[in-house]
């Protein structure tokens, strides 16, 4: 081993770490604020009208920080099913597992409105439960495909989406406006309550699937391999299965389904800083935090005073990138 | 270190393996030959506790691997299977270091030492100046080298290589096994080969286990394993035998 005693390169993986954290948490703050001052109505930075810091803190924050979690939620649920079933294209939204938390989300809202935690309670079922199918359709003898993985969401989310489709005849008329923007993801309907439910789900998910971001760096090579080094691969399966259920439980119960998040965010994180999960999960929590946000200010202020559902801009960037990721194999 | 007694596997109800028993002892090479299909990846695969035993029992280090957890196996044994192929930009150095996995924490970034055993092993692999290139954008055998470093890296006392030369040229054929030889030298360690190249099993190996349908048909010494009948028997073909001009080894020639 004497031999092997040479000078040795530090590794940089913490530095870029930092750099690049760093530079998005500032990023994210000036995000943050540019929200909150631009929309229908534009704040001024000092001297707030009495009816103008109600939209601040009533309307506006609790809407730009349910983005921020829902965003975050979204991004490490990507990253983490990404890097477990070995695809860069596995996507909540893409999986089914949005329209599973959704399904839950609108059977809490038929049938138990009293109770306010049954919405996200039986989203988290629903995304749980989406997220066992999907797994279990796509995996064959001889392991999983990529298209194989692809095509078991579709019919997962097709197949859900006809049955919310149903559920959607149970509603009044002024009801089905707002439940079809909420089904395309859509923020506006924010109360401090979501924003909790959200953070806490976020934080607990992002945390969850940080701590096993070194063996997901193993299993995104291959699950055998991953067993070989010494991964309990049954155990990181069902922690990384049950955070994205609960984080995309939590957020689309919150702002339905957002697509394609989990699928733009952790793919530019990787551009950046390589495939990582230890720098990818973290970075694409923050990531998904700016991109929501950002692209709910558009939606918000495109064609004020009107609104967009924020889901149809992040659709707009998605499918794109969706279809040069499948034809780049 | 590795004990196998009389262990039996199958998938479903088709028996794989029945009947197998050899021991790896300190600093030796073991080198498993048979046809395809007959049960060689499979008995790596239960050697390094993937598959469940129906019969008999192996013993790592004295204990019995059945009992042992994942961490404990994955400490003590490194498998280069075949061919794996990732879609993420992963680089060669960050698929080393993976190999590190069961010597740190859960958490945290890779020790020192961890960069060290795993530039070290780069090196040993013929691999200098690889450590930023992407995994996906290597050749079939650079990619079979770095799987192999990553093996060296993990510091096992135990190899388990499944055709570790299937994608390899010439030179780093003889490569791969001078280095499996000088890790065996060195520290102690000891591996097991699967392999189809008879003449560098005889080179190499200091023991060959043959294997058909699932039962050992013979071992021993190359010299005493790699005879004409057995050859015959295990693979189905004749072949000429003489001595290796150079090493004075066995070797072996098909006869078509």
């Amino acid at each position: 081993m004497a031999i092997y005693l040479k000078t040795v390169k530090k590794n940089d993986s913490k530095r870029k770490y930092l750099l690049v954290g760093g530079g998005l948490i500032l990023l994210l703050l000036i995000v943050l604020f540019g929200a909150a001052l631009l929309g229908a109505e534009r704040l001024p930075l000092f001297d707030l009208s009495e009816q103008q810091r109600t939209i601040l803190f009533d309307i506006r924050l609790p809407r730009i920080l349910l983005g921020a979690a829902v965003g975050a939620s979204l991004a490490v649920a990507g990253a983490g099913l990404q890097s477990l079933l070995r695809n860069p294209l596995a996507e909540p939204y893409l999986l089914g597992v949005s329209n599973g938390a959704a399904l839950g989300t609108m059977l809490a809202f038929v049938f138990f409105q009293s109770f306010e935690w049954s919405r996200p309670l039986l989203a988290f079922a629903g995304a749980g439960l989406a997220t066992v199918a999907v797994y279990r359709m796509a995996r064959s003898r001889t392991g999983m495909n990529v298209e194989r993985l692809v095509l078991s969401g579709v019919i997962v989310t097709t197949f859900l989406s006809s049955v919310i489709v149903m559920l959607t005849t149970l509603l009044d008329v002024a009801k089905l406006r707002s439940f079809t923007f909420w089904l395309l993801g859509d923020l506006s309907q924010s109360t401090m309550n979501g924003v909790y439910i959200s953070f806490g789900a976020m934080l607990i998910g992002t945390l969850v699937l940080a701590s096993q971001a070194k063996a997901l760096n193993l299993m995104m090579v291959g699950e055998r391999d991953a067993f070989d080094f010494g991964v309990e691969v049954g155990r990181v399966r069902l922690l990384v299965f049950g955070s994205a259920s609960l984080v995309v439980g939590a957020a689309v119960a919150a702002s339905g389904s957002v697509g394609y998040v989990g699928l733009i965010v952790p793919h530019l994180v990787r551009l950046t800083v390589g495939s990582d999960n230890r720098l990818v999960v973290p970075l694409s929590a923050i990531t998904g935090a700016i991109f929501v946000i950002f692209a709910d200010t558009i939606a918000r202020t495109a064609i004020a005073p009107r609104e967009l559902p924020v889901g149809a801009i992040t659709a707009l960037v998605g499918a794109p990138l969706f279809i040069y990721l499948l034809r780049r194999k | 270190m590795l004990e196998v007694r009389d262990i039996s596997v199958g998938y479903d109800e088709r028996t794989v393996l029945s009947g197998v028993t050899f021991d790896l002892r300190e600093g030796e090479i073991i080198a498993l030959l048979g046809a395809n299909g007959a049960g060689k990846t499979t008995l790596i695969r239960a050697l390094n506790g993937t598959l469940p035993l129906v019969n008999g029992e192996i013993l790592l280090t004295s204990r019995r691997i059945s009992e042992m957890s994942r961490r404990e196996i994955a400490g003590q044994v490194a498998v280069v299977a075949q061919e794996n192929e990732t879609r993420f930009p992963v680089t060669v150095l960050e698929f080393v270091l993976s190999g590190r996995y069961v010597h740190g924490g859960a958490l945290g970034w890779e020790t020192e030492r961890d960069l060290e055993f795993a530039r070290n092993a780069l090196r040993d692999c013929d691999l200098d100046g690889f450590e930023d290139r992407l995994m996906n954008h290597l050749s079939g055998g650079e990619r079979q080298r770095v799987v192999l470093a990553r093996a060296l890296a993990a510091g096992s006392m135990t190899l388990l290589l499944d055709e570790p030369t299937a994608n390899l040229d010439l030179s780093h054929q003889a490569m791969m096994f001078r280095l499996v030889r000088k890790r065996c030298a060195e520290c102690g360690c000891s591996a097991i080969v699967i392999t189809h190249d008879l003449n560098l099993a005889a080179e190499f190996a200091d023991e060959i286990v043959m294997l058909k349908a699932g039962k050992i048909t013979a071992q021993g010494s190359p010299a005493e394993v790699l005879t004409a009948e057995n050859i015959r028997n295990t693979f189905g073909v004749d072949v000429l035998l003489d001595r290796h001009p150079v090493s004075g080894n066995v070797r072996v020639t098909s006869v078509f």
